[in-house]
């Protein structure tokens, strides 16, 4: 393996979790929902996942947890925002700092104990084929998931009715709750897909990126996931460009920062944030886009 | 499918009830619909119109009461149920989505998952059959008003109803998109579909519709037909007393100029706006200027550049009483004896959550000495509530309620009043009497021809022509952004004034 295969192994592991994390949300954003609590939903699902993992030695089974540990706390979120109402701002950021305190709480028993990380799958024959194989055709399956999920949900999205009535939710819940639409369920289940997603890509980090628990693991990458949607004017494929630019910028800038690139460190750490947002800028000027659900963060009652 | 009996109804409703609250929205509310019958649901703002047609679409739930429909008893839990009986409706307050195109808007509308190319396909064939032209891929907030309401009765049409319900459809259109939804709506009930007509517009109702049933306050009190009943008659069901006529004084001799505006043209402020290209406009002493146009021109804007709230590019372009107050915000217009009222009663004109005498000095800070060295004389402020309620016959509970507790025709009496009791030399109002009573319209109106006649200007931006042509003394239309020169209205016909309202002219 050449090092620039190993580069371009290490980006997209790095780009992976935010890509998830940002897939979920951009689903719940589509919805006319802004959760905030991307941050606490993901560093839950890295928690429980390894504790899970640990516990039972299944690493299935702490996927699976950790899954269920986003979802349990996008359903917290739902009740107080769609149930009764209340802020979405307010409620997402207690939610984010909420995720972080209780994550200390679960992950406290684990802290040090290493295990053997999810392993690659080679995809036969194709993982053969020189350069391309091992870098796109021999990744664990949290890869695979991630591109699965950018397809099936940017074809849903603008290919099914289903998800042509979740944006219709977003744009105007007033009108979609006249023509008979289910504004707060729909709703209600793009805020549980997002909190999956949320607690997937955490269990990402906890299960394969570092095979181990550390309070505070996420490091505000569920705050990047949030700012790759809106930059990304709410289009997955976008976003995939996004958290991977912002991923490999990542990388690229510690190999810069280990070669001794004579510009200042804090400079180069800033380089992904700066690039990113340039970047995606710039798409949205040429290729339009970036207003935005209209009814992205307005709780809906209906009148009954 | 069976064919009914010519006397049995299509629809029967008997003893609806509805309640919000402490508010009795509909009392034993009975409807009987033919079929193929045009129906007319006649009454004032508040009647409980809104609330029992949403109750027929599923959309509400009645606490009493029972639906049936071609004689069977049926429960509408929710609008799917109601569409699936053949019963459609198209919205007064458009439910269309703007980033979404027409084709989706159709499909969101249609309980079949129908793959969007398929819908696009459909609706072309329809908008055809029925002379509505439509174009599938354009996004809605593309399209005029008048093109909005095209996708919601289409939309309503690819679903074959039996019972159409349109619910004030003409308050946003010009009288010539009016007249083409009149021939639509022929076309359709020359189907035999039954059409359930929600108006106030009394000359349309006796123009379109064979049964009129009339609702005052929650309840029904006239059934009746519309080709029997002058205009005056049904007003007088719908409102419970006589209308009191605007009494107009003789128009002034022509007065001094008080408000020009020369060339001002400004942005609109959002790619999906309207902005204003080169208004010209003199307003004089003692004179009310009407401003006539269909929603979403450009009135927005205008409201904005006079009141300052948008400063003019240049400050020679706007000149209040011989200054140039282009450049000036809107407390230093007021100190120079303008005022405004704007179309949104709650939010922009009155401040929700404040009382009304909070709101009298929002607006009368800079000008009506309720501010003595930075403090507040509270006295006063409740003094100018007091003198605004007495002279508006503003109808609220305590002395000085919240603005949000005031019913809307006495919150927008408490606003214009505001403003009027300042004698001001310029009032410039936006949509002065939308979505109020009658019985307030005209007393609201009466004070702005008051006002002018004892020598202030007036300009009124208002969609509600027969508003403009009763109390204006010229009238300027508003299209895209453009202003036609204004004109004297004992020369103008209502059409004339529609088809410059359509950009024809």
């Amino acid at each position: 393996m050449t090092l620039f295969e190993a580069i371009l192994l290490t980006v997209i592991t790095a780009s992976t979790p935010l890509l998830i994390a940002a897939i979920g949300e951009l689903v719940v954003e589509r919805s006319g929902v802004l959760n905030l609590g991307v941050e606490g939903m993901m560093i839950m699902g890295a928690a429980v996942g390894i504790a899970a993992a640990i516990t039972t030695g299944s690493s299935a089974f702490g996927v699976l947890a950790a899954v269920l540990a986003g979802m349990a706390m996008a359903a917290l979120f739902a009740l107080l925002t769609l149930g009764l109402a209340t802020n979405q701002v307010a409620v997402g950021l207690a939610l984010a700092i909420f995720g972080l305190g209780l994550s200390g709480v679960v992950g406290a028993p684990f802290v040090g104990v290493q295990r053997e990380g999810i392993g690659a799958i080679a995809i036969p024959y194709l993982s053969d084929i020189p350069f391309i194989g091992p870098v796109l055709f021999a990744q664990d399956p949290f890869v695979y998931a991630a591109f699965a999920l950018v397809a099936g949900v940017s074809w849903f999205l603008f290919r099914t009715r289903a998800g042509l009535v979740l944006r219709a939710c977003g744009e105007n819940h007033a009108s979609a709750h006249a023509l008979g639409h289910h504004v707060l369920r729909v709703r209600f289940l793009a805020v549980l897909f997002g909190g999956a997603c949320a607690g997937l890509a955490g269990a990402y980090l906890s299960l394969v990126y570092t095979p181990f628990w550390t309070s505070g693991m996420t490091a505000g990458r569920g705050w990047i996931a949030l700012a790759i949607v809106v930059f990304a004017s709410w289009l997955p494929w976008r976003a995939a460009v996004g958290a991977y630019l912002f991923g490999g910028v990542t990388i690229l800038q510690l190999h810069a920062q280990s070669a001794g690139v004579p510009l200042p460190t804090q400079l180069l750490a800033a380089m992904p944030y700066l690039i990113t947002i340039l970047v995606l800028v710039l798409v949205m000027r040429l290729r339009g886009g970036g207003a935005g659900p209209a009814a992205l963060g307005q709780p809906f009652v209906p009148d009954r | 499918m069976t064919t009914p009996l010519l006397d049995a109804p299509l629809l029967d409703a008997t003893g609806l009830v509805k309640r919000f609250g402490a508010l009795l929205a509909n009392d034993h509310v009975d409807l009987r619909v033919m079929p193929g019958e045009a129906h007319a649901l006649l009454g004032e703002n508040g009647a409980g119109k809104s609330t029992l047609v949403k109750m027929l679409y599923g959309l509400l739930q009645p606490e009493a009461g029972h639906i049936a429909w071609e004689g069977r008893p049926i429960h509408l839990p929710e609008p799917r149920a109601a569409r699936a009986l053949g019963i459609g409706m198209v919205f007064q307050h458009f439910s269309l989505f703007d980033n979404l195109t027409v084709a989706e808007n159709v499909a969101l509308a249609l309980d079949a998952a129908e793959p969007v190319p398929r819908i696009a396909a459909r609706l072309a064939e329809v908008s055809r059959a029925y002379g509505l032209p439509l174009e599938p891929a354009r996004e809605v907030w593309r399209l005029s008003v008048g093109e909005r309401q095209r996708i919601e009765i289409v939309r309503c049409l690819m679903q074959d109803p039996r019972l159409l319900i349109l619910d004030e459809p003409t308050s946003v259109l010009t009288p010539q998109e009016a007249e083409g939804l009149f021939a639509t709506l022929d076309r359709i009930r020359a189907e035999g579909r039954a059409v359930l007509y929600i108006s106030h517009k009394l000359e349309e109702v006796r123009r379109l519709c064979e049964t009129a049933t009339i609702l005052r306050h929650g309840r029904v009190v006239a059934r009746t037909d519309p080709r029997t009943e002058t205009a005056a008659s049904l007003a007088r069901m719908m409102v419970g007393s006589e209308v009191a006529a605007l009494r107009h004084a003789a128009a002034p001799p022509e007065g001094p100029v008080r408000l020009s505006v020369r060339g001002l043209s400004v942005a609109p402020d959002d790619p999906h706006g309207v902005g204003l290209k080169d208004i010209s406009l003199d307003l004089r002493r003692g004179e009310v200027l009407g401003i006539a146009g269909v929603a979403g021109n450009g009135q927005e804007a205008l409201f904005a550049a006079l009141s300052g709230e948008v400063l003019a590019p240049r400050a020679e372009q706007i000149i209040l009483d011989g200054a140039a107050v282009g450049r000036a915000d809107i407390n230093a217009r007021r100190r120079k004896g303008a005022a405004f009222v704007p179309e949104e009663r709650l939010g922009h004109a009155a401040a929700p959550r404040l009382t009304l005498s909070d709101n009298a000095l929002v607006s009368g800070h800079a000008a009506s000495g309720m501010v003595r060295h930075g403090l507040l004389d509270r006295g006063r402020m409740l003094g100018w509530v007091d003198a605004v309620t007495r002279a508006f016959d503003v109808r609220k509970g305590p002395r000085d309620p919240e603005a949000r507790a005031l019913s809307g025709g006495n919150l927008q009496k408490f606003v214009v009043g505001r403003e009027v009791l300042r004698k001001p030399g310029l009032l410039v109002v936006s949509q002065p009497t939308w979505g109020v009573d009658a019985g307030a319209a005209g007393l609201i109106r009466q004070a702005l021809l008051d006002l002018a006649r004892a020598g202030s200007a007036v300009l009124v931006i208002s969609q509600d022509l027969d508003e403009l042509l009763e109390m204006a003394d010229r009238i300027a239309v508003l299209f895209h952004g453009t202003l036609s020169p204004a004109e004297p209205v004992a020369g103008l016909t209502r059409e004339a004034i529609g088809l410059r309202m359509g950009g024809a002219a």
